[in-house]
């Protein structure tokens, strides 16, 4: 009898998973369609566009390289976006918390010296970290204590960060090697850069490790069971003894964090320095990969996945199939379109809804 | 008897329009202090504050007739950017100015009729939607951009008359080009339909209380539609300024975030039109004086801080530290019908 | 039936919801110029009827007359043209409008293309004084008090020239004062051909002012009757179904040392208004303090006061002897405080989360349930299994999201997990609101056992009935002060409903009973 109840419950999960995974599926399936349809009208052949997508970005171990350090901020960014969720909070603000965790990793990079290798490369890993979280924990701050709502906030702090960092990268922390014209600091030692393995950048190896850690905060950890509560309910949160404030700020802080290490893993491990124009659209990348993994940290690694594959395989793809980069864009936001607008897809593919945990995010900007 | 119920009306009106006046005083002030020490200078600075007013007032109006109605639009900046593309490449092809324009605000409208097909109808986050068209933009704007196309003109400014002589007020007010003349129009016609007219009250009403709206025999869902697809419209109009009036032609991601700043607007001016246009001013001289200032090169402030003022007052005026911002009730919220 | 026209009719009209038949082929005839009172429990389907009526809901079957007509009416602007008017039970007014701007909202006078605020202004005027509502028509409607409110809403459906005027549950929110007013008002407009269906579930406002009865129960219409025909008690029984015995058995209480002590508490509402004034009160181990008053005389934000959900302006709450060092509830949880909260899904439960995850809402931090910075789901599932056995919550699994529990089981799950710590003092406001039967006997017998294992309780109930059942002593709050606190068995139902109403304690009062 237990088996039998066992095995059922395991179908049960077996079919709960797939159920779960048809929306985003279904969401890339008819992403990719119609992106086909505007290649095809633009008189290119959509079949050639999309097979040298693919080889640019899985054809070869160079290929491989470039698809996971495009992955790699992705799933930073997507984990910021997702974890914030979770508290029912909206980080738009993930391309200023990496502006800030970059800047921060590449001033300690440069400008510490004598550290052993590893020892200086952590050192500016938790540079980035920390300066990104503390950027965090304004908006958070604003939120709770005036009512100030993240969106705005985040999207302001947003163009601050770009003006503070270019400000720094202009002024105080400037390469000044005769030469350089632009503003950008300078290039980092190498005891503090991150190593690439073959194919494999150490900041994939630890971006997936920020899953992991994400995954255990959230639904392990007692912390965790906070913020879920206060995404779901902060009205049961505060009746249960819950500080509300706290958890709010803490969440925007590690939701920042994951955004300040992206920053801080890609000028140690792809830029080498801090440049302006660095990733621009990274912080609404990461609403799409965040929605497409269903805000599940573990989803976020294949949808980052998926769109950095379009990242990586996207020149190859103008080269051989003359067909601009830019679709990757389009069929992006197609995906998140259709994500978001799980009815359509829902109603295509013949899914039922699931119960599950919703959250509304915008209600309301101001200050109550 | 009298004076207290007079006294109690002047402290209503100072209430009112105190700050706003206020601001106004010490504005015109400076800027004749400034004038009176070197005119060209000012002139250039005030004109300029004007123009780079022109997109964020018009976005403005887009945010706040979709957020009186309760739809929350954060994609602007998409419907502007693909406004701007639309109108240009009509330019190219016909050389119409007119019916570019036309073209632009029409895309606009389109993209309204989308967010409004996701918030209203689909029910989807409003913010997720907005970012739907966001990224929309960009990709489609990138992905059917042609470098090295240009076109024959753009929208040049129309002197009125002898109002154009008026010293430093003809130059920076009178001697403009269309768009700007109209989106100045357009602050006070949005004002009368929102305080003024049935449907600016049913707009109000939907905002705040959907379902009492509702119970009267309002049909909520036309008038959400309607206000966004509008204000889709006048961002529409923002990127057509962009690309035909202000720089005469398109360049990947021209927008810049104005579409943003645009709603930091809004914001700033509490959702009603005659403050927004006073914040896009603000917002305006605040880009106009960072130009001026680089180019100078005179002040020890780096030209990054001016730059960050407007955002960081955004966040100062959304935090409630310089009165409260309440926006309203509804702002966000998709309506279910009961039954 | 004589030939007259009837003002309207519904007939067989059919609702269903998802697992809910609210309207099973009810009937209801109104006559011009009567006041027809409609009389149910919460949920016996008087309100899913009058949505029918006011085209919110689409009935699945049925036909509905007016004037001898048969039409169909599909939205609110159906109903208004049919000259249908509501005040529903939650008002439907835009709180930053004036009086002038909520009348015309939907039908406004223009000049051309401009609104006609003077004119708004004037037919406020016009109608105030034809049917003696008094309302100023330039004040906006979030300063009004509740009672001015409804007179908006009042003049709203007669702006719009409503003959069929459906009021739901007027009543609730009102003193009795206001009550009485709105009476008034209803006979002025009975005298100028207004046909009027009053909701309510209460009785005696029922036979004081209706001209005929109907009584629905569980979705269906138990009969029609006359107040000449039919008293209190009558009513009670078909309203309900069987003879209303709300007779606890409890035995006298063995008060103890003073648990909880409020000492000239101050609180405000959400306004900023004084909404508790000066409340001191006692509540002593063994006892069960019960608050009666009127709903939203400041029993809620007493209840938040007291439990640390909402500041308090002036004066002091003492737990245990012990003021609170900083006013947060996991304070007063940790220190024998359970609470069982006004509305259950609001603050009670997290509706997404399994019911394990629900009854370690205030204790998740805590030994068993967490090891260091873990969760323990073993203790936690271990938890629930107990739990749930031992209230007997209705459910499928431990994992079922408490969503989809009925009331009662959700409220099972609130007390399993509140009464399953050691309570000092148990807080409960409203906790049977809503509820059947069973479910509400059972919780009341289970607050008796608290206080008979020596927990001080304090009682906060909107229903008098189950106030006097329970309570030991009684605190009765008017206008945020309790203006008389009274032994259970010293007071009758009336001398509570007078002092409800707001009558000086010593009129009303013996002397003996008078308050301490």
């Amino acid at each position: 009898m237990a088996e039998q109840q066992n095995q059922q419950s395991q179908k049960g999960a077996v079919r709960r998973f797939l159920q779960s995974i048809a929306v985003p599926l279904g969401a890339v399936a008819l992403a990719l369609l119609i992106g086909a349809i505007i290649i095809e009208l633009s008189g290119a052949s959509a079949w050639e566009a999309y097979v040298a997508l693919a080889k640019g970005a899985f054809g070869s171990a160079e290929g491989w390289r470039r698809t996971l350090e495009k992955t790699t901020p992705l799933i930073f960014s997507g984990l910021a976006v997702a974890f914030a969720f979770k508290a029912g909070l909206f980080n738009i603000g993930a391309q200023g918390q990496l502006l800030f965790g970059a800047i921060t990793a590449a001033w300690v990079g440069f400008a510490v010296h004598g550290l052993p290798p590893g020892l200086h490369a952590a050192l500016a890993l938790i540079a980035g970290t920390i300066a990104g979280g503390l950027f965090g924990a304004i908006p958070g701050a604003l939120k709770t204590y005036t009512g100030a709502h993240e969106v705005i906030t985040t999207i302001m702090l947003n163009y601050i960060a770009m003006g503070f960092t270019d400000y720094l990268a202009n002024g105080p922390l400037k390469d000044r090697s005769p030469g350089n014209i632009i503003a950008r600091t300078p290039e980092i030692l190498p005891s503090a850069k991150l190593p690439t393995w073959g194919w494999l950048p150490f900041g994939f190896i630890l971006a997936v490790l920020a899953a992991v850690f994400a995954w255990w905060v959230l639904q392990r950890t007692t912390l965790g069971f906070e913020i879920r509560t206060v995404g779901q309910n902060p009205h049961a949160a505060r009746y249960a003894g819950m500080k509300v404030a706290r958890t709010v700020i803490l969440t925007m802080v590690i939701s920042a964090a994951f955004a300040g290490i992206g920053g801080a893993v890609e000028t140690q491990g792809v830029v080498g320095r801090y440049e302006p124009g660095f990733n621009a659209n990274l912080g609404f990348d990461g609403i799409t990969v965040a929605l497409l993994g269903k805000t599940n940290p573990f989803g976020v690694i294949p949808a980052a996945m998926l769109l950095g594959a379009m990242r990586a395989g996207s020149n190859v793809m103008q080269f051989d199939a003359h067909v601009a980069q830019e679709i990757t864009d389009v069929v992006q936001a197609l995906m998140l379109f259709f994500v978001a607008a799980d009815q359509i897809v829902r109603w295509l593919l013949r899914i039922r809804a699931e119960e599950g945990e919703k959250i509304t995010l915008s209600t309301g900007w101001g200050s109550q | 008897m009298s004076t207290p119920a007079s006294f109690a009306n002047w402290k209503l009106f100072w209430k009112r329009w105190g700050i706003g006046l206020s601001i106004a005083a010490v504005v015109l002030a400076v800027i004749f202090y400034f004038y009176a020490r070197s005119p060209r200078v000012t002139e250039a600075v005030l004109a300029s504050t004007l123009r780079q007013s022109v997109p964020l007032v018009l976005g403005a109006l887009c945010g706040l007739l979709g957020e009186r109605a309760a739809v929350i639009n954060i994609g602007i900046e998409g419907q502007m950017l693909m406004a701007a593309y639309v109108g240009f490449m009509v330019n190219v092809r016909t050389g119409n100015l007119l019916f570019a324009v036309l073209m632009g605000v029409l895309t606009g409208a389109v993209l309204g009729a989308l967010l409004a097909f996701m918030s209203v109808t689909l029910k989807i986050d409003q913010i997720i939607g907005g970012t739907v068209i966001n990224i929309l933009a960009i990709g489609l704007t990138g992905y059917f951009y042609q470098v090295g196309l240009s076109a024959q003109g753009k929208l040049n400014p129309i002197p009125l008359g002898p109002l154009a002589k008026i010293p430093l007020i003809g130059p920076v007010l009178f001697d403009n080009p269309p768009i700007t003349y109209a989106s100045i129009v357009l602050v006070f016609v949005v004002h009368y339909v929102l305080f003024h007219t049935p449907w600016g009250l049913r707009t109000r009403a939907v905002g705040e209380h959907p379902r009492a709206a509702d119970t009267l025999g309002i049909n909520v869902y036309l008038v959400r539609y309607v206000n966004v697809i509008v204000g889709g419209a006048l961002a529409g109009l923002a990127g057509a300024y962009l690309s035909l009036e202000a720089v005469g032609s398109f360049e990947r991601n021209m927008t810049n975030g104005r579409g943003f700043v645009a709603l930091a607007v809004m914001i700033f001016g509490k959702w009603t039109p005659f403050g927004a246009w006073g914040a896009a001013l603000l917002f305006g001289f605040a880009t106009a004086m960072q130009t001026q200032l680089q180019f100078a090169g005179k002040l020890h402030i780096p030209h990054q801080f001016i730059g960050m003022l407007p955002y960081l007052l955004t966040i100062v005026v959304l935090a409630g530290f310089v009165g409260r911002a309440r926006p309203p009730a509804a702002d966000g919220i998709p309506y279910e019908k009961e039954g | 039936m004589s030939e007259e026209t009837l003002a309207l009719e519904v007939r067989n009209i059919v609702k269903r919801f998802p697992g809910v038949l609210a309207n099973d082929h009810v009937n209801f005839t109104l006559r011009k110029g009567e006041v027809h009172a409609l009389l149910g429990e919460n949920g016996a389907g008087k309100t899913t009827l009058m949505n029918i009526i006011y085209g919110l809901y689409h009935p699945d079957e049925g036909e509905i007359y007016i004037n001898g007509q048969k039409v169909t009416i599909d939205s609110p602007h159906d109903a208004i043209r049919l000259g249908i008017g509501m005040v529903h039970q939650h008002f439907m007014l835009v709180p930053v409008f004036t009086v002038a701007e909520n009348l015309i909202l939907g039908a406004e006078p223009t000049k051309g293309w401009t609104l006609d605020l003077k004119a708004a202004r004037e037919a406020v005027i016009r109608l105030s004084e034809q049917y003696g509502l008094e309302v100023d028509p330039d004040a906006v409607v979030e300063d009004l008090p509740v009672g001015v409110q409804q007179r908006v809403e009042i003049l709203k459906a007669l702006y719009r020239d409503a003959k069929v005027l459906v009021l739901d549950e007027p009543t609730a929110v009102l003193t009795p004062q206001e009550v009485e007013e709105l009476f008034v008002i209803m006979r002025q407009l009975k005298e100028r051909g207004v046909s009027i269906i009053f909701i309510t579930h209460k009785l005696k406002e029922v036979l004081a002012i209706a001209d005929r009865i109907t009584v629905m129960r569980r979705g269906r219409v138990v009969g029609t009757t006359t107040p000449s025909e039919v008293t209190e008690q009558d009513l009670a029984t078909m309203m309900v179904g069987r003879e209303v015995v709300l007779q606890v058995d409890k035995a006298p209480a063995k008060p103890g040392d003073v648990v909880l002590s409020v000492q000239d508490l101050e609180v405000e509402d959400e306004r900023g208004l004084i909404a508790v004034d000066g409340v001191s009160l006692e509540v002593r181990e063994g006892e069960i303090l019960g608050v009666a008053g009127v709903q939203g005389n400041g029993q809620t934000e007493l209840v938040e006061a007291i439990t640390g959900l909402r500041e308090i302006r002036s004066g002091k709450v003492v737990l245990g002897g012990h003021e609170a060092p900083d006013r947060n509830p996991r304070y007063l949880i940790e220190h024998g405080m359970a609470h069982i909260p006004e509305d259950r899904q609001k603050h009670g439960l997290v509706l997404s989360y399994p019911i394990a995850d629900n009854l370690v809402l205030c204790t998740y931090y805590k030994p068993p349930f967490a090891k260091g910075l873990q969760r323990n789901e073993e203790a936690i599932e271990e938890n629930a299994k107990r739990l749930v056995k031992e209230y007997d919550v209705r459910t499928p699994s431990i994992f079922t999201p408490a969503r989809s529990l009925s009331g009662g089981n959700q409220q099972k799950v609130i007390v399993a997990r509140e009464f399953s710590r050691p309570v000092k003092l148990l807080v409960a406001n409203q906790p049977t609101r809503g509820l059947d039967v069973g479910s509400i006997e059972y919780i009341h017998k289970r607050i008796v056992e608290m206080r008979d294992q020596g927990a001080a309780v304090l009682l906060v109930s909107a229903e008098l009935d189950e106030i006097l059942s329970l309570a030991d002593r009684i605190a009765v709050m008017y206008r945020g002060k309790i203006v008389a606190v009274v032994d259970a068995d010293k007071v009758t139902r009336a001398q509570l409903g007078l002092l409800m109403a707001g009558s000086p304690a010593e009129d009303v009062l013996d002397k003996e009973a008078v308050p301490a």
